[in-house]
């Protein structure tokens, strides 16, 4: 688009909203009154999902490749950050079934080293199954992909990989983060960057090979090149949203990185909007937070006619027919391929107002 | 032979049993504005795919400015018939991918228009401008490349200002009328900085008045960018008023050569072509 | 290992490759008609699973047997109708989230219904009956599986081959528009499709439920995969390579769990998805694809 203007509104809106968001953050932090390990734990699985499904919308809303690998870039990024993470003198107890590879032991590395590591390792392993699967089309991508990350879950498990990954035994005494405002931090940065790639001349290549792949080519865009980049920067921070992950859980085994995962993080893009990262960041927020506010779902309740419908399961079920809903109804998700602007929303207030007064008035 | 900015020797198409271009030899010297005309499924629009290394040909060669960007020839029996030269001197199997073509200086338009339909008008003309750009992934990202970024935003709108599209910049390209189209699709091609330019029927369904314009329009593009153009058009009156000279291709295979003069008096092309262009 | 153990075990891998068989063939026929991935066909060949639980729990065999396989198609045509038929114009990315929406439903749906534990499938007893040759052993189920597979393929390729449905069905999987402007009930055409995929399934989920003994919500998705990888093994659309397909997973799989390889016998069957889709995209039959349903 032709660059507009920024508006000087926009950005005292955008510092304004930060500013409550992070005061909002180090309330929850520092507010020793009552807990709000709920709120905490909600907002920070929220800002890990969102690095996953913006890198995720990255390859299928903005290049056009379906890809269902997330679940085993992940689980790369994961068990890298976990592995390098845990504390050395926990090692032992961690690994005491299998015992630790001697050139691992005293192997250690701060957090963000080691999530940049799991990001990396992430990226290389796209970057070797990019250079046949992106060949593939549409769906035999998606099941190449979705193949490739069941036989990373499947060598992370592998006996002779004990010694590194601890088997079927997982990972655990994997240091959390020490402040919500981590996690939060991590997250804003890589979204940014993603944004920032997603509107440079990259990021349009990438939309004109999503758009129409031939006329791409024919405008010297260089197919493959271009599909293994976006391929590979999205498997590197959907590496770092594992990492990110495995810090949250604190322990993490390969059953975690399970198909299901992925599909959440469909689940997550296609509800925000295929093709906006907005969409996404709404998206995680809402899916997260509904975990959450909808769990009497699952517990048993007196209501009447609810009560035999009330238990364990039937908020998954509920996902799974919003998650139909919107793929039947309403494909264009929250926000389409739109992009949260404060035009766009006080845009709405301003017609919510207008359909008010055309409704009284009638 | 400097001046042949293309040269197209002996392209055989194959499709299954069905031969679309038939031993097709043409040239295209600097300068010129050369037109392809034939019947519907004639093998025109094939041989535009060929040449912009859509397809690989069964059998031929494409040259650029004198360099070889397209050769194939058909293994085993079939070797002979290549070239008609020595099949001791069997040259190696060369097929250039289309944007390695492009990024030589080819560009083209779609008979069907293929339009990075829910991008904007200026981000299509855009996108063109990235294949030339030197940044990397990184320097594009972090934004250090913006003197470069600010060039090709000002040079689209140059471009759009020339198609009479200013308007219209922000607007998304399906949106657009039918004759926009075409015009985007021209100055996105010619976003890419071609030196020659490849038109699959500029003119389809545009009435006379557009088509005059578009006549005009071809000129005047052809003199201010210095390109070479071929162009495929079923419109006679755009093709005798623009072109310098004229293939004709039937059924695959060539049937006629030259000025506009020559072709409009030709027998084969009267019966083949022209005769059945009236009746439409 | 001695040649009886390994006879053993490869009569173990027929069996469950013939039951592969029957569910690839689901794959294979609405890939080629629609051009879509079902997902959602390993979770109804689950569902089936359950079916046959509850359908035994108050009928004996020869009911609950018709009863279950009704249900299946029922459940099939359903899934048709309901998340893929409204998407017949859509993008191919919207069709294939929906089936993927529809997997992740039942799969959800019977972790809610009847809980993530596993269940144990109803015995049919002259199924279960062990014959001997020899040192081998086998139970009817596993000698009838290969069998019936074979019959029931059979009776498939007539009905494609020599009825006006399947004549149909190779028209659609052809060109849907052609076929429409030609008179060809289309929707038709396709939820008779849905019929016999799931048909089979229902089958083939009877036959490998029987050997495996419990079901459970996942139950589904993996084999669901794998029968998938058989049918691009054998050369998607094509019935007999998705047969040869199954067979071969099947096979193949057995041998490695036999051979102590059993954390790899999943990956192995992906790793050999992706080495046919490079190496020879159209499978083993892609090239007779000519029949394609």
């Amino acid at each position: 688009m032709v660059k507009k203007k920024i508006k000087l509104r926009d950005v005292i809106l955008s510092i304004l909203a930060a500013g409550v968001f992070c005061a909002l953050l180090a309330y929850y932090q520092y507010d020793t009154g009552t807990s709000h390990s709920y709120a905490i734990s909600i907002l920070e699985r929220s800002a890990i999902y969102a690095v996953v499904a913006v890198s995720m919308n990255l390859l299928n809303g903005f290049t056009g490749l379906f890809s269902l690998g997330q679940a085993g870039f992940m689980a790369i990024g994961a068990y890298t950050t976990g592995i390098l993470t845990i504390p050395v003198n926990m090692r032992q107890s961690v690994y005491y079934m299998n015992g630790i590879a001697p050139w691992l032991e005293n192997l250690h590395l701060p957090m963000i080293p080691a999530l940049l590591l799991g990001g990396l390792f992430a990226a290389a392993a796209a970057a070797l199954v990019g250079i046949p699967v992106l060949r593939l089309k549409s769906d035999y991508l998606a099941i190449a992909t979705l193949g490739f990350a069941e036989i990373i879950r499947a060598l992370l498990a592998a006996p002779m990989m004990n010694t590194i990954t601890n088997g079927s035994f997982g990972l655990n005494n994997i240091p959390g983060f020490q402040n919500i405002f981590q996690p939060m931090a991590i997250a804003a940065v890589c979204i940014v960057l993603m944004i920032l790639l997603i509107n440079s001349s990259y990021g349009r290549a990438f939309k004109a090979i999503r758009e129409d792949d031939i006329a791409a080519e024919a405008m010297g865009i260089n197919l493959f090149r271009h599909k293994e980049l976006a391929f590979v920067i999205s498997s590197f921070f959907t590496g770092v949203g594992g990492g990110m992950l495995a810090i949250f859980m604190r322990s993490i085994d390969t059953k975690t990185f399970q198909v299901t995962l992925t599909y959440n993080i469909l689940l997550i893009v296609v509800l925000g909007g295929i093709g906006s990262v907005t969409g996404s960041i709404i998206g995680s927020l809402l899916i997260n937070g509904s975990q959450e506010w909808l769990r009497f779902l699952d517990e048993p309740t007196t209501v009447p006619v609810l009560s035999s419908l009330f238990k364990p399961g039937f908020r998954m079920v509920i996902y799974s027919i919003l998650l139909m809903v919107v793929v039947l109804f309403w494909r264009r998700g929250i926000m389409g391929t739109n992009e949260f602007t404060w035009d766009g929303l006080f845009g709405l207030f301003r017609r919510k107002k207008k359909t008010k007064k055309a409704g009284g008035e009638a | 032979m400097a001046d042949n900015v293309l040269k197209v020797e002996h392209v055989t198409m194959q499709f299954g049993g069905v031969v679309a271009v038939n031993d097709l030899s043409m040239e295209v010297n600097k300068g010129e504005i050369v037109a392809l005309i034939g019947p519907n499924g004639a093998g025109k629009t094939t041989a535009f795919n060929v040449i912009t290394g859509v397809y690989a040909p069964t059998n031929g060669r494409v040259s650029f400015n004198g360099v070889p960007m397209i050769e194939n020839h058909p293994q085993g029996k079939m070797k002979k018939n290549y070239l008609g030269e020595d099949p001791e001197g069997y040259p190696a199997k060369i097929v250039k991918t289309p944007d390695q073509i492009t990024k030589l200086g080819i560009a083209r338009t779609f008979q069907n228009i293929r339009l990075f339909k829910s991008l904007t008008v200026f981000d299509n003309v855009l996108i063109a401008r990235h294949m030339r750009s030197k940044a990397n992934v990184f320097s594009a990202t972090f934004k250090v490349n913006a003197m470069e970024e600010k060039e090709n935003r000002e040079k689209t709108m140059e471009l759009l200002k020339l198609v009479g599209l200013e308007s219209s910049a922000n607007e998304i390209s399906s949106s657009l009328p039918y004759g926009k189209q075409r015009r985007l699709e021209i100055a996105r091609a010619l976003a890419t900085q071609p030196t020659l330019l490849l038109l699959d029927e500029p003119a389809a369904g545009m009435n006379p008045q557009e088509t005059d314009e578009l006549s005009e329009f071809i000129l005047q593009i052809k003199n201010q960018f210095d390109l070479t153009v071929l162009v495929i058009e079923h419109h006679m009156d755009l093709v005798m008023q623009i072109s310098d000279r004229i293939y004709v291709l039937d059924f695959g295979k060539l049937i006629a050569q030259g000025t506009p003069e020559v072709i409009q008096n030709d027998p084969h092309v009267i019966s083949a072509y022209l005769g059945v262009q009236d009746d439409e | 290992m001695s040649a009886s153990t390994l006879a053993q075990h490869f009569l173990t891998g027929i069996s469950l490759g013939g039951a592969y068989a029957l569910i690839a063939i689901g794959y294979t026929m609405v890939y080629g008609i629609l051009r879509l991935i079902n997902f959602a066909h390993g979770d109804l060949f689950m569902m089936s699973g359950y079916f046959m639980i509850f359908a035994m729990a108050s009928f004996p065999w020869f009911i609950a047997l018709p009863v279950t396989l009704i249900g299946t198609v029922i459940l099939g045509v359903v899934i048709e109708k309901a998340a893929y038929a409204p998407l017949r114009s859509a993008p191919r990315m919207s069709i294939m989230i929906s089936a993927i929406g529809v997997s992740y439903l039942l799969q959800n749906l019977a972790t809610y219904l009847f809980t993530a534990l596993p269940k144990t499938y109803p015995e049919i007893s002259f199924l279960k009956k062990i014959y001997k040759f020899g040192d081998l052993s086998a139970s009817l189920v596993t000698l009838i599986t290969p069998v019936l597979t074979i019959v029931l393929v059979f009776l498939l390729m007539q009905l494609i081959g020599h009825t006006k449905l399947g004549m149909a069905m190779r028209a659609v999987s052809k060109d849907t528009e052609a076929s429409r402007l030609m008179g060809i009930k289309v929707n038709t055409t396709i939820s008779m499709t849905f019929v016999i995929g799931s048909l089979l399934a229902g089958v083939g989920s009877v036959l490998y439920f029987t050997d495996r003994m419990t079901v459970y919500p996942y139950s589904g998705s993996l084999p669901g995969l794998k029968c998938f990888v058989a049918a691009v093994l054998g050369g998607i659309g094509s019935i007999p390579g998705a047969v040869i397909g199954g067979f071969l997973i099947g096979i193949v799989e057995t041998l490695m769990v036999a051979f102590g390889y059993s954390t790899f016998s999943d990956a192995f069957t992906f790793l050999l998805l992706i080495i046919i889709l490079l190496v020879r995209p159209t499978g083993l039959f892609g090239e007779a694809a000519t029949d394609k349903v």
